[in-house]
This record gives structure tokens, C-alpha cells and sequence, in this order.
């Protein structure tokens, strides 16, 4: 049976891979189990300079799903490279997924360039899409041109394979997605939080210091399939599908509509296992569903 | 940090709408008293935080205030039901620095994680002063179990319907050697005033994840940024940096 996956030229053992911002620089959950068990995992959204990011409350529970407004908190490019990849490398021996974020088309060069350097970066996720940030994250993701425009200047920077992570927040993410393309993007991921909001009814003031956040979690599943199946279906190069995946079934569902890998997000904050509990799962879902190898059922949906 | 299951023994009110659990399970994650566990509740997507109230090596006692969906549910649970419990969470409360003679003060349900404390204080020879704060009369709770321990315990009530009338403050005794504490913001801040002497707090804040991987909970203090769940809950009056 196969689990193995490609993603922009690099083997992945399989296809499983925590998201951004729910598995901070990987270390920690290497005290939990052997993280050589993913196929990779992405990174805490690094951005130049370091960042606390939002007042608290930056949580609020949903129904089958959460909000964050974190807010990108980071220690900078910096001292990720100086501090966090080192402590990570004694535990994780495998390319890992660099997730970048910034506020200007410069800060996301200089981040990525400055990663791009470092041995142990297999890709650069260039997140687009972060709704928690003022004037920075998400207005590059809401426009084609602005999209493009980041992805240009990252790829004049790197060598390693770019992906873009973009927003469901928009009109026409389909367009958003052929505009990266087109740039020289390597790849796309999608999709980031759905901007959401909670009113606390004995006070009634929201319950995110910060009004509004990222909406996450196993809600948010069907709107990311379909998006994952709209954009795949529109590029060439590879998607990497997330959005409330929280079993092993969800990720062939993600790589059926067209996901060539799959990120978990939410569901690692609720149980901290659950990556590895879904690899370890995938063979008999598998067998159950008559799969052979996975990477045989990327994009396979029948339509009509 | 461990996942297990535990097994409810009891679930029993102990005001209006304050309850004790008593839960079987593995408990050898938790080292330090002032340490939390993560509860996962049927058709709730977030696990909720609890501090440990007690625990010995097969049982896990807590003690919650019903406030919201999650412990409105887990006021309903019965002997013999089942929990999935994140259990070890956090740096809990350390016992190294009390000296002789430890105060300890209690608001609220910032009152449980006292009484493992004060347990293993009282344990180690020392002479513990406990402070309980409530609102009124009808919210008491606990104060019998920590006198069985073998503490001064003096209770306040903002209403002076029970014990000395005021805060936990206004009943700090002349002399202590070292503070603990956990309650409402507003208490912290005032304890924080009020001692004379070192001590540890223990913080509060909306969780994600409960074991360090969301930054949900982060606060800054003066030694840098700190997450409630991971560096916290409990933290030295030293480095606390007030809003």
C-alpha cells in the first residue's frame, strides 16, 4: 500500500502535514511522539521582525470549529534561524515547510530569501491570507495583481519550491490562484481561516479582543473541499488541500477533489496526536475504499 | 503532557453552582500543584481547562463553576461516565521557594489549586496560612477540608455575610514568609499590591490548545513573552508585567 506523495519535486512518505500556526516550530510535539512520522509539517508564520501579535482573548469556541486572532505572533526570521531551527533539527530530520508572512512585498522577500538559505527548508509557503493583521497578510491575497506581485518577487529570491497560501475571503479565489501561477508560483495551499466573530451576550462585546478572527476546524470542510476542487481543477501545479480535515477519510476526500497533500489544522489543538493517529489510520481507510496508492486518487472525483 | 481516559467516581455540587469531580485515571503527568488538565466534551469543539484542585496517584479531584456550555455539562455527568484529559499542563506552583511560614490565598474557584498545595506544604513542616475569598455566605466552599489539613484558615466575604468582611487582602496575616495565590484578575493585581514579601500568581486566559502549540494565551511579562498554558499558569511576582 502507498501513502507516498510528490510535492513540487520532494517525496513525502505521506501526504499528512500539520498547519501553520497549530504545531509552532515542531519541537514540542516531538516530546509527544516522533514527528519523522509526517510527511512534513509547515512552520509558525514567520514574518521579519518579531511580533507578540494580538490583545487576549484571542480565542472563541464555535460550533465544530474555532476562532483565532493570534496575530502572527513570531520571533522574527532571525531568531528562527538562529534559535528555533536548530532545536527543531535535533528532532526532525526531514525538509520542513516554511511559512512566511509579511506587510510589505519587500518583508516577504527578505524572509524568504533569508530562509531560502537555510538546509533544512523544503518549501516556502508565502501566506497571503492571514486575517489577523492589520495592513499586511490578507490584503496581498485579496487581489490577483497583489498576489501575483508577492509571488514575483519571492521566486526572484528562492530557489526552493514556492506555495501560496491563500484566503477564502474573496470573490473569486480561482482567479487569485491562476494569478500565482502565472507569477512562477510552485505551488497553491488554501485554504486559510474564514473570517468570523462571536458576541459574548453578557457583555456584549465581541469575544476576540481584536472584534473579529480565523474561523477553523471541521465547520469549515465542505467550503475548503469546494475551493480545493475549483482551484485544483484550474492550475497545472500542485494544491496542498486543508480546512477542518480531522480524519483519515477527510484527506482522501481532500486528495479525491484534487490535493496532492493535506494540512491539519484545528484538529491538532484539540488533540495533539491526531496527525499521527490519521497516518496510521489512512492504510485502512484505504483498504476499505479499494485504494492502492494514494497518489493515484489525486484529482480522481467522477463528475456527473 | 499525557491523553487518557478517566473514569467520573463522583460529580457532586458543593454550592449553587460550584461542583467537585472526582476522577479515576492516570494521573503521573501531573508533577506540581497549580497545574490544569483539558477536558473534551461530546459536541463541543475546544477542550476546557481545569486546575487541579487535588491528586493522588489514581485520582484526579477538580472543582468547577458552571459558566458555560462546557461545564454545564459536565454538571450533568454521572459515576462511571468517561473523559478524554490532557493531564500535566503547565508549570505548576513551586514549593521550593515558601520558606516557614507560606501564605496562601484563594478567590473564588482560584480556591482548588490551594488545597493540593497547601497538602503538600503542610507535608513538608510548614506553618500555612490560608486565605479564602468569596462574594457571600452561599458561595463558601472548602474551608473545612483545608482546616483538616492543619492550616490557619481565615474566610472573607465582599458582603461580610461570612467571615471577615472584605478581600482576601484585608486578612493577610502580620508576618508570612512567601505567597500563593490564584483568583480573579482584580484580586491578583490587589495580592500583588499588598504582599510584602515574594510569591507566585496564577493567571487565567482563553485557551486554544492548552499545551503551548496555538500562542492563544500569550501575555508579556518582564522576562519576555510567556504563554498561560505552557511557561504560566503560574508565574513569579517578579516578572509580572500589568496591562
Amino acid at each position: 500500500m502507498g501513502l507516498n506523495v510528490n510535492l513540487c519535486g520532494i517525496e513525502l512518505r505521506n501526504p499528512v502535514i500539520p498547519a501553520s500556526g497549530t504545531f509552532g516550530y515542531g519541537y514540542e510535539f516531538a516530546e509527544l511522539y516522533d514527528i519523522n512520522e509526517l510527511g512534513t509539517f509547515s512552520f509558525k508564520g514567520t514574518t521579519k521582525d518579531a511580533r507578540f501579535g494580538n490583545p487576549t482573548p484571542r480565542i472563541a469556541e464555535c460550533t465544530a470549529g474555532m476562532i483565532n486572532a493570534v496575530g502572527l505572533q513570531n520571533p522574527g526570521v532571525e531568531k528562527v534561524i538562529a534559535e528555533e531551527l536548530p532545536k527543531l533539527k535535533q528532532c526532525f530530520h526531514k525538509p520542513v515547510m516554511a511559512n512566511v508572512s509579511g506587510f510589505s512585498v519587500e518583508d516577504y522577500a527578505y524572509t524568504c530569501e533569508k530562509l531560502n538559505k537555510e538546509e533544512q527548508v523544503g518549501w516556502l509557503e508565502v501566506n497571503v491570507s492571514c486575517p489577523n493583521v492589520h495592513g499586511g497578510g490578507m490584503s496581498f491575497g485579496t487581489s490577483p495583481a497583489a498576489a501575483a506581485e508577492v509571488t514575483k518577487a519571492v521566486k526572484a529570491v528562492t530557489t526552493k519550491p514556492v506555495i501560496i497560501k491563500l484566503s477564502p475571503n474573496v470573490t473569486d479565489i480561482v482567479s487569485i490562484a491562476k494569478a500565482c501561477e502565472d507569477a512562477g508560483a510552485d505551488g497553491i495551499s488554501l485554504i486559510n481561516t474564514m473570517l468570523g466573530m462571536r458576541i459574548n451576550l453578557s457583555t456584549r462585546k465581541p469575544i476576540i479582543a481584536n472584534t473579529m478572527g480565523g474561523f477553523s476546524g471541521p465547520a469549515i470542510f465542505p467550503v475548503a473541499l469546494r475551493m480545493v476542487y475549483q482551484v485544483a481543477h484550474a492550475v497545472e501545479i500542485p494544491v496542498i488541500g486543508m480546512g477542518g480535515v480531522s480524519s483519515a477519510e477527510d484527506v482522501i476526500e481532500m486528495m479525491l477533489a484534487g490535493a496532492t497533500t493535506v494540512e491539519v489544522g484545528a484538529a491538532n489543538l484539540v488533540n495533539p496526536y491526531i496527525c499521527r493517529d490519521i497516518i496510521r489510520d489512512l492504510p485502512r481507510v484505504m483498504e476499505k475504499y479499494r485504494i492502492e496508492n494514494l497518489k493515484d486518487i489525486i484529482g480522481g472525483v467522477k463528475n456527473g | 503532557m499525557k491523553q487518557s481516559i478517566f473514569t467520573v467516581i463522583s460529580n457532586d455540587a458543593l454550592t449553587q453552582n460550584v461542583y467537585k469531580m472526582v476522577l479515576g485515571g492516570d494521573t503521573s503527568a501531573i508533577t506540581a500543584p497549580g497545574q490544569f488538565v483539558n477536558i473534551q466534551l461530546d459536541g463541543l469543539f475546544l477542550r476546557r481547562p481545569i486546575s487541579v484542585c487535588d491528586y493522588d496517584e489514581k485520582t484526579l479531584t477538580i472543582i468547577y463553576k458552571v459558566v458555560g456550555k462546557g461545564t454545564e455539562a459536565m454538571s450533568a455527568m454521572s459515576a462511571g461516565q468517561e473523559l478524554d484529559i490532557l493531564t500535566g499542563l503547565g508549570n505548576g506552583y513551586d514549593l521550593s521557594l515558601s520558606a516557614d511560614a507560606p501564605v496562601l490565598l484563594g478567590g473564588g474557584v482560584g480556591v482548588p489549586p490551594m488545597y493540593n498545595l497547601a497538602k503538600k506544604l503542610v507535608a513538608q513542616g510548614k506553618s500555612v496560612s490560608v486565605i479564602l475569598g468569596f462574594n457571600t455566605a452561599s458561595e463558601v466552599f472548602y474551608e473545612s477540608e483545608f482546616k483538616a489539613l492543619g492550616c490557619g484558615v481565615q474566610v472573607t466575604t465582599v458582603d461580610g455575610s461570612y467571615g471577615k468582611k472584605g478581600f482576601v487582602t484585608d486578612a493577610l496575616p502580620e508576618s508570612y514568609t512567601y505567597f500563593y495565590t490564584c483568583g480573579p484578575e482584580p484580586m491578583l493585581k490587589a495580592v500583588y499590591k499588598a504582599t510584602h514579601t515574594s510569591g507566585q500568581m496564577s493567571f487565567e486566559e482563553r485557551m486554544g490548545c492548552g499545551f503551548g502549540a496555538c500562542m492563544g494565551c500569550s501575555c508579556k511579562t518582564l522576562t519576555g513573552y510567556k504563554r498561560i498554558c505552557k511557561e504560566g499558569p503560574v508565574m513569579k511576582k517578579e516578572e509580572i508585567l500589568w496591562d
